[in-house]
């Protein structure tokens, strides 16, 4: 039945006059009408369940619209009928209680045992920590060195239409939530800032995020593929620009893949040791302030009046060294939305961003600052 | 009948005649409504296309702020409160409302508070930008300085459904004519008492939650911030606490004004009206134990979910008897369709299936992939907009011509009713689409697969804004002028309000009317 729905939509879609910007996005992807079946045991429960009220709503609509719209074809004046005067009956009133009472036992019993089955969150093979910030996710691999954050990877000229949308526009990352396939996953959620909620349709997972607190789910991944989400909790302002992307893999290939990010985040500590040149730290400052600062203070480095201040000729950025150390490492004392980025970002990205804030827009401080100032800054308070 | 109201504009300002202040009630709704309308068409514009094309992020979440708390507040409730200043009185044959001075101050103090609320769009920072739900803390510790006087005019709008709510309950319990005892009372009377019982109980509730929201911006409380020992969550229950029986004040009279005009249509006697009037007492006390049926994803305890999801599935057994009622009110009885029937027709139909999509929604499992998306949107606009803006219409058609003493045009209120029905329709089904196939509400650009629906969604919408035109241009006709009603209307009517003469002199039942 479904099926059918899907192949008038796609008639209709062909019937009308195709718009080229998003031309690229064909067949069933585009007028998805339902739920998807997903990749997870409990994906497909929860597609059942939903399949199964859908039916039971649909019959008794049937019923109830049918003597409705019988009554309305039969029952009218200009066809001279005349009304009856019966407006009361005790034993028509306890059938149409009962009868829905019991309906709605029918559809308790298997949704509570689908429930049951979602908060089962022992015995996990592997458990990750899932953070939320406005506006990126922060994974961290328990039991590992592994931790990183992830964030929208659509360029900005393709938001503001100055260029085509690509195939997953909004819905890619930076870097991928990467989990083996077959083995159970709990995912342990809390936010930094406001609340979020993680949801990843395919694999039925929505939780809220919430500062303070730490919520849990799992979830067992099928088949090897990549899954897609989005923040469902709004955030503030770039709540619609905080994807999830998961790559489930083979067990395998999971194995070498952590195994390399271990050893990336050993080297990173490496690199703290040494001095950049000033263009090496401007130039990586660039990206990281493209990444993480840009949302807000814009790229250009001018905020947003009244909302974001800019970071051309802050006092902050040209001002004294120290304050700037201070201002991203621990954030604004006085304002929330300017987050700590000294838990977020490697003592590297932090001198190189910077760096950066100092010599760009105009600026023109003309000082570098290394990794190992930061480091010394740190540990200092 | 010597005594008539004062000329000029103090006769507005100084009144504490039902019928004056009642018609200033849905005068003012009717502008909130066209200004919430406007919002939503900014929100539907941008939502035309993927991509950031109207408005930034920003300006977006200001939108869908503001929209939803001028069409709850603004809109709907004072509809509802102008609804009951009108008819109550001439329904149980009272000479007006029990406390005509506090009727007169508690619609002049609506003015104020949304001129403050829509004053905050033009403050450093903008308007409230996290929803109409305000969830803490992106309404507290993050939230723009405009947000206090945001709380300030909440509590305006509290004190205004207080004050309301206590006149209505003093009007209902003691100014009854002889002879009309509690259950041969309207249903719009009963429905409006429940009402304005679950007001006085949450109103306060809300006053509450915003003032520990006040607490934590301004004096250093930390209600709902985790790092000072509060709890993010409690700001959700108790405002939940409050909304979900917000939500059945904005039904309930909805309700009764259904079942006033589906039997004059139908020349048929209301089917059940006790079980009716207990259907609507078990749904307000429902509306106190479902509150967290909002909340299934903030990860409580799995006995929490069940109770809650077991309580809201009880909600569609006495909704249910209410539709089965009007339906059975309908089946043999000799019809016409009239623009208040086709609007309360288009009411049972559209209600039932926001209801179903209701009943979806409570199933704890199957809402965590509903949760937060435009499922969601698609069911309580599905509810809300059928539901009581359909309502609040069809009983202004209905009523009009004893307001007024003039027949509205019959044709141009088909238009209107085609074009909105269209126009609702094609704007709010998608949008269960889009939200099954995954797409959150409250963002202001998408991914590409749901191009298409938002497409379609913002046509209706369009269509849904020019019908309001042609229905504001056929009150204002009817109101200058036109054929004469009879006193009776429509073809013999029940109840107390037909038997006076039309237009309603100003002053209705100076001396009790004799009840059967």
């Amino acid at each position: 039945m479904l099926k059918g729905f899907d192949r008038l939509f796609a008639l209709l879609a062909t019937s009308l006059p195709a718009y080229s910007a998003f031309a690229e996005v064909e067949g069933a992807e585009r007028w998805g009408v339902n739920m998807t079946q997903g990749v997870t045991e409990v994906s497909r429960t929860t597609y059942d369940l939903h399949m199964l009220i859908f039916w039971i709503c649909v019959a008794i609509g049937v019923v109830v619209f049918g003597v409705m719209f019988y009554s309305m074809w039969r029952h009218r004046k200009s066809k001279g009928y005349r009304a009856a005067q019966f407006h009361e009956s005790t034993a028509v009133e306890l059938v149409w209680t009962i009868i829905p009472t019991l309906i709605l036992v029918l559809m308790a019993i298997p949704a509570t045992k689908t429930l049951y089955d979602i908060y089962d969150t022992g015995e996990a093979d592997l458990d990750i920590m899932v953070t939320g910030y406005q506006w990126k996710w922060k994974y961290d691999y328990l039991g590992s060195d592994v931790s990183f954050f992830s964030n929208l990877s659509t360029p900005r000229s393709q938001v503001d239409n100055q260029l085509p949308k690509g195939e997953n526009y909004l819905l890619e990352v930076d870097e991928p939530l990467v989990v083996p396939v077959g083995k159970k996953i709990r995912f342990l959620f809390t936010a930094n800032d406001v609340i979020h909620s993680w949801w990843v349709p395919d694999l039925a997972v929505k939780k809220d995020a919430i500062p303070g607190f730490i919520n849990d789910s799992w979830t067992r991944i099928d088949k090897p593929g990549i899954y897609r989400g989005q923040c469902a909790e709004l955030c503030g302002k770039d709540h619609g620009f905080m994807p999830i992307v998961v790559k489930a893999v083979p067990q395998q290939e999971y194995d070498t893949w952590l195994a390399e990010r271990a050893a990336q985040a050993a080297k990173m500590r490496e690199l703290t040791e040494k001095t950049f040149d000033f263009d090496e730290l401007f130039a990586m400052g660039e990206k990281v302030y493209n990444r993480n600062c840009a949302a807000c203070h814009q790229p250009n480095g001018q905020g947003v009046p009244g909302t974001f201040p800019a970071i051309a000729g802050s006092q902050v950025a040209t001002g004294p060294l120290e304050k700037h150390m201070s201002m991203v490492v621990n954030g604004s004392p006085r304002n929330p939305a300017m987050q700590a980025f000294g838990p977020q970002l490697s003592e590297v990205d932090i001198a190189a961003v910077i760096t950066y804030q100092r010599n760009a827009f105009g600026n023109d401080m003309g000082d570098t600052v290394q990794p190992v100032d930061i480091l010394n800054f740190k540990n200092k308070q | 009948m010597a005594h008539g109201p004062k000329p000029g504009f103090s006769r507005w300002l100084y009144t504490t005649n039902h019928k004056d202040i009642g018609s200033m009630y849905l005068w003012f709704s009717f502008t909130m409504f066209l200004l919430g309308g406007c919002m939503a068409l900014v929100i539907r514009a941008e939502l035309f296309e993927p991509g950031l094309q109207i408005v930034q992020p920003e300006f977006f979440n200001q939108m869908t702020t503001m929209h939803g708390l001028i069409m709850v507040f603004g809109a709907v409730m004072p509809a509802f409160v102008g609804l009951a200043n009108w008819m109550i009185p001439m329904m149980i044959g009272a000479p007006d409302m029990a406390l005509p001075r506090m009727n007169n101050w508690s619609f002049w103090i609506l003015p104020f508070a949304f001129a403050m609320l829509a004053s905050t769009l033009f403050m450093d920072g903008g308007a409230p930008n996290f929803g109409w739900t305000f969830y803490a803390p992106l309404s507290t510790e993050y939230a723009p300085p405009s947000t206090t006087f945001f709380i300030f005019s909440i509590h305006i709008m509290g004190a205004s459904s207080i004050m309301g709510a206590i006149n209505i309950i003093a009007t209902i319990l003691n100014m009854r004519a002889p002879g009309m005892t509690l259950m041969k009372m309207p249903l719009f009377v009963w429905t409006w008492l429940i009402t304005a019982y679950l007001l006085i109980a949450v109103m306060p509730v809300l006053a509450g939650v915003v003032t520990m929201m006040l607490m934590d911006i301004h004096f250093g409380t930390s209600f709902f911030s985790a790092a000072g020992g509060g709890d993010p969550v409690l700001f959700q229950h108790v405002f939940w606490f409050f909304g979900h029986p917000e939500v059945y004040i904005m039904i309930l009279p909805a309700f009764g004004i259904i079942s006033a005009i589906i039997p004059t249509f139908a020349r048929k006697p209301l089917f059940g009206y006790s079980s009716m009037v207990y259907a609507t007492a078990s749904i307000a006390f429902l509306s106190f134990i479902v509150w967290a049926h909002h909340m299934f994803t903030v990860g409580m305890p799995v006995a929490g979910e069940l109770f809650f999801m077991y309580a809201t599935m009880l909600i569609a057994v006495p909704t249910g008897v209410k539709v089965f009622n009007w339906v059975t009110t309908m089946f043999r009885g000799s019809m016409t369709f009239e623009t208040p029937m086709l609007f309360a027709i288009a009411f049972v139909i559209l209600f039932t299936i926001g209801g179903f999509s209701g009943l979806m929604l409570a199933i704890a499992p199957a809402d965590f992939q509903y949760h937060d998306t435009y499922f969601v949107v698609a069911h309580f606009h599905y509810v809300l907009v059928p539901g009581a803006i359909f309502s609040i219409t069809a009983g202004v058609y209905y009523w009009l011509p004893k307001w007024t003493g003039n027949m509205y045009n019959e044709t141009m209120g088909k238009v209107h009713f085609w074009l909105a029905f269209i126009g609702l329709n094609v704007t709010f089904f998608p949008m269960h689409f889009v939200g099954l196939a995954g797409m959150p509400r409250r963002i202001p650009d998408y991914s590409l697969q749901f191009a298409d629906f938002n497409q379609i969604a913002s046509m209706g919408a369009f269509l849904f804004g020019a019908a309001q035109i042609v229905f504001l241009f056929n009150v204002i006709r009817t109101v200058m002028g036109g054929k004469k009603a009879t006193d009776e209307v429509w073809d013999n009517p029940e109840g107390l309000e037909w038997t006076v003469p039309s237009p309603a002199p100003y002053h209705t039942f100076s001396t009790p009317p004799a009840v059967r």
